[in-house]
């Protein structure tokens, strides 16, 4: 493997994506990461000097909706999702904006 | 002590005008009850995947337009990756590498003249939901009503340099958008928001200093405080040798201080990447051709009409033309009417002074061009007097009620029948000797008394020519 990842990038990562990994996850994500960064780096000896970067494989372009509401009240439905409701909202863990 | 200067950026969020959210056909109207304008895609379920709403585009590629920016004809969206409850997909549907306007300018009035605001970029993104404490449960409760909310994010350049300036330039970009119909900008309601960028260099110095952002700025006053604020708190650092540290401050309009909210140690790193659900979007030279056809016709323009078309005084043009409502109603009640002068002092006199008292917003205006006309038309035919023709307005101002059949209804027609007013003025004269005493030795103020008498007995509709006429010539006798 070419690509070695650091514990602290990993460590970085795993905080990023809220995730707690064991001693043992980290080091199979690292081997996991390591070996995708090599599969880039593979994609990167093509040489792509004029093309444009490309964020979709498919040509399709402008797809669109008008303006018009056509969804109506599907509180009840929608609230099914809830880990908790109240008061016809989703009740998660305290959240203080600061 | 040193001699500073102030450099100030802004970033404006724009609660865009459209009926539908920008990925889902929900509702976008405001004060539903929690949750009931939401779809599995506004609320992050998986498998759920957006449409982009076209009036947006359209809304996002106006303002650009009629803000001197070049159009992006070739743009996409990406994906900023971060968590929060009022986030329910953990990435927010915005755009940074290729956003829809960029490179414009608006120019603002100041004390040293005109001068011209970059406008570094616009781009097109969604809103988030809403987070409220619930003390009872010690709970956060999400309505995700707000969720896929259209917004446009104006980014200006560092050119302002001082508290009149921003305001200014937010006053600037509110009538834009106002006029063109983008959005209804109310800061105090959220659906204008401004973020401010500030830093102090030395005067002389060509290198930026350390910049904060500065939130929840919810008034112009709350904007010119905290910008006064936050610049004496950077000097003051600055002197006593310490250092400004780039961060995000919460401004606390209460207590009059602003305080950190996250420093640069956690600076989120939001992962972007170009969001796959989404196709990108190619604006055509014809689109950009409407689009830019369509354009209304902006303030500076308007006003300037107003004085030479309609023949009214800088001072009203300047006023009515400040809000888009008020020069919509003038417009249409004078095409009705036909009277330029008279729809102008209603709205410069009465309505001002209506919403001054209920304290609202010119945009808040609800009652409609024909009614104010119809108003103006009865005074015109001598229907009814000033006085009735005032206390009918407020009616209008308030339920937008029909005046001719509420003249009708509540029998305001004025009286012109000269006997009968006859009669009453000689009670009148006849039970005021003092007032008749008065203005016989050259107190010529007491006829005025005497007309509020007459006036009076006559509930407010006697023909106030007639009445005028009728006490002169029984005066003097």
């Amino acid at each position: 493997m070419e690509n070695i990842i650091s514990d602290e990038t990993i460590e970085y990562v795993g905080i990023l994506a809220k995730l707690d990994l064991s001693g043992e996850e980290k080091e199979k994500a690292k081997k996991d990461m390591g070996s995708m960064l090599d599969y880039i780096d593979k994609l990167n000896e093509l040489d792509t000097t004029g093309v444009e970067p490309m964020s979709h494989v498919f040509p399709v372009k402008n797809v669109f909706r008008e303006d018009v509401v056509v969804n109506g009240d599907d509180r009840e439905n929608i609230l099914k999702n809830a880990p908790e409701e109240k008061d016809g909202s989703f009740m998660v863990p305290k959240t203080v904006d600061n | 002590m040193k001699q500073y200067e102030t450099v100030i950026g802004l970033e404006v969020h724009v609660e865009l005008a459209t009926k539908t959210k920008i990925f889902c056909s929900c509702s976008t109207e405001f004060g539903g009850a929690p949750n009931t304008h939401t779809c599995p895609v506004c609320t992050g379920m998986p498998g759920s995947l957006p449409v982009l709403n076209k009036q947006v585009v359209e809304y996002a590629m106006a303002v650009g337009l009629a803000t001197n920016c070049k159009i992006t004809q070739y743009c996409k969206f990406d994906r900023k990756n971060y968590f929060y409850p009022d986030n329910p997909q953990n990435y927010q549907i915005s755009q940074l590498y290729l956003p829809i306007c960029r490179d414009g300018k608006v120019e603002i009035e100041t004390e040293q003249g005109k001068k011209a605001i970059g406008i570094h970029e616009i781009h097109m993104e969604e809103d988030a939901g809403k987070l409220i404490h619930d003390e009872w449960s010690d709970c956060s409760l999400v309505d995700f009503n707000r969720s896929g909310v259209p917004l446009i994010e104006i980014v200006s350049e560092p050119d302002m340099r001082s508290a009149e300036e921003v305001i200014a330039y937010l006053e600037k970009l509110r009538l834009i958008i106002q006029y063109l119909g983008a959005s209804d900008c109310k800061l105090n309601e959220g659906s204008m928001r401004a973020d401010v960028n500030l830093s102090v260099r030395e005067v002389g110095t060509e290198k930026f200093g350390t910049r904060t952002e500065m939130k929840n700025l919810n008034s112009f006053k709350a904007i010119a405080r905290a910008i006064q604020n936050e610049t004496e708190r950077q000097i003051d650092l600055i002197e006593e040798g310490k250092e400004v540290i780039q961060e995000t401050r919460r401004w606390d309009d209460n207590k009059e201080y602003s305080y950190a909210m996250r420093s640069k140690e956690d600076a989120q790193d939001y992962r972007y990447f170009p969001e796959p659900d989404l196709v990108p979007i190619e604006i055509s030279d014809e689109w950009l051709e409407r689009v830019k056809a369509a354009q209304p016709e902006f303030r500076d323009e308007k006003k300037a009409r107003y004085i030479s078309e309609y023949k009214l005084p800088e001072y009203d043009a300047d006023i009515i033309t400040l809000y888009k409502k008020m020069a919509d109603i003038f417009e249409e009640a004078t095409a009705i009417c036909k009277n330029a002068k008279k729809v102008s002092n209603y709205l410069m006199g009465e309505t001002m002074r209506l919403l001054k008292e209920k304290n609202m917003d010119p945009e808040e205006l609800s009652f409609s061009p024909e009614n104010l006309a119809k108003l103006i038309k009865l005074t015109e035919d001598g229907v009814i007097n000033g006085n009735v023709a005032k206390q009918v307005f407020a009616e209008i101002f308030e339920h937008n009620t029909d005046p001719e059949s509420y003249v009708e209804e509540k029998g305001l027609k004025m009286n012109s029948d000269t006997e009968g007013i006859r009669k009453i003025v000689e009670e009148v004269v006849a039970s005021h000797p003092q007032s008749v005493e008065d203005y016989k030795n050259g107190k010529e103020k007491a006829i005025g008394f005497l007309v509020g008498q007459t006036m009076k007995a006559a509930k407010g509709k006697a023909n106030p020519g007639i009445v005028n006429q009728l006490l002169k010539e029984i005066l003097s006798k």
